[in-house]
């Protein structure tokens, strides 16, 4: 069940994300460029509607939170490294393999290279855990936990700046 | 079928619903560079390299390794360039690319020279992704829509990087 409710799910993605247009390396590259900011308007309006649900369900014992630890070793130098892969390649993971499903045969050229990143960091992998992993270390916490805060309090707080940024955005015209 | 894009809030808040939909219905936070880590373990084993002395692909119980494989996200990451695909045709938008316009304007219309840092960049990334423990989907979307630490930081770290990166790209 889990195997098809997973084919669903990115059966569903992968037809948002072709309408939306952003599968192209243009959209990415645009974006990235700041000369067209199509894939953060996506992206931030997911963050939004996603953040209101996910908490909603959460209060309503539906469902239960999973957050990824955080490492600042780790977010800080891997988002670095990814960033510019992401910048060479001109998609992420999941957008490559959209890509692909659109005809931009050039994702396939990425897929095989994560393929084989995902190789090489098994080999860098204990240095990685040794020196870097490490570093800022702080479990899994998330900001209305270590602002002491409600958590409605930040998701407002960040939906009017996102909205705000939306109105900038549509004001020049990206 | 008209070509016309979806607005990009709609189609935002779209993906919102499904990554909630996707939470209750099957208890999965959407992400997907785990998937090439396991899929290099997958190729590992048949090709006969010796995977487990890779404590990534044992760790955890076997969560990286080939083992884990078929699980959820191999069929959400299959589903995404499925879903695109049936997307297009049905829209007329598919269109067989070897080469983007924008990189062919600037770079050549060589597919080698193209394919081969495209190569690289999908290398490249997906290193930096397991390192940070995540990619856009697993850590801006799903990490930001928990409000996580490591999301935030993860996220403006790859914007960061990236945007650096296609700037020095496309200098001039």
């Amino acid at each position: 069940m889990s195997l098809l409710y997973g084919l669903i799910t990115g059966i569903l993605f992968g037809l948002i994300m072709q309408r939306s247009g952003i599968l192209k390396y243009e959209k990415q590259i645009g974006a990235l460029r700041l000369i067209d900011m199509t894939v953060f308007k996506v992206m931030l309006s997911a963050i939004i509607v996603g953040a209101i649900g996910i908490y909603l369900f959460k209060d309503l014992g539906v469902i239960k939170l999973s957050l990824k630890g955080t490492s600042i070793g780790a977010q800080v130098i891997g988002g670095l490294i990814f960033g510019v892969g992401w910048g060479l390649l001109g998609y992420c993971p999941g957008i490559a393999a959209g890509a692909l499903g659109e005809g931009h045969v050039d994702a396939l050229w990425g897929i095989i290279g994560m393929l084989f990143g995902g190789a090489v960091y098994a080999i860098i992998y204990p240095f990685m855990k040794k020196y870097i992993i490490s570093i800022g270390s702080f479990g899994k916490i998330s900001l209305p936990q270590i602002l002491g805060i409600n958590h409605w309090i930040v998701i407002i707080v960040f939906s009017i700046l996102m909205i705000l940024l939306f109105r900038f955005f549509e004001k020049k015209g990206l | 079928m008209k070509n016309k894009t979806l607005n990009p809030y709609v189609a935002g808040a779209l993906i919102g619903i499904l990554l909630v939909l996707s939470v209750i219905v099957a208890g999965k936070y959407l992400g997907a560079s785990t998937t090439f880590a396991r899929g290099a373990s997958v190729i590992e084993k048949a090709v006969g390299i010796d995977y487990s002395k890779f404590d990534y692909f044992t760790t955890k119980k076997g969560k990286y390794g080939p083992g884990s494989l078929p699980n959820w996200q191999l069929m959400y990451v299959i589903g995404i360039a499925l879903g695109a695909f049936i997307a297009s045709k049905v829209s007329g938008t598919f269109k067989a690319e070897v080469v983007p316009t924008m990189w062919k304007n600037k770079f050549g219309s060589s597919s080698l020279k193209r394919g081969i840092v495209a190569f690289i960049g999908g290398a490249i990334g997906l290193i930096g992704a397991r390192l940070a423990g995540g990619c856009p989907t697993g850590h801006g979307l799903s990490g930001l829509s928990q409000l996580a630490i490591s999301g935030f930081i993860a996220l403006a770290f790859f914007v960061v990087g990236a945007a650096i990166t296609a700037r020095m790209l496309y200098r001039r």
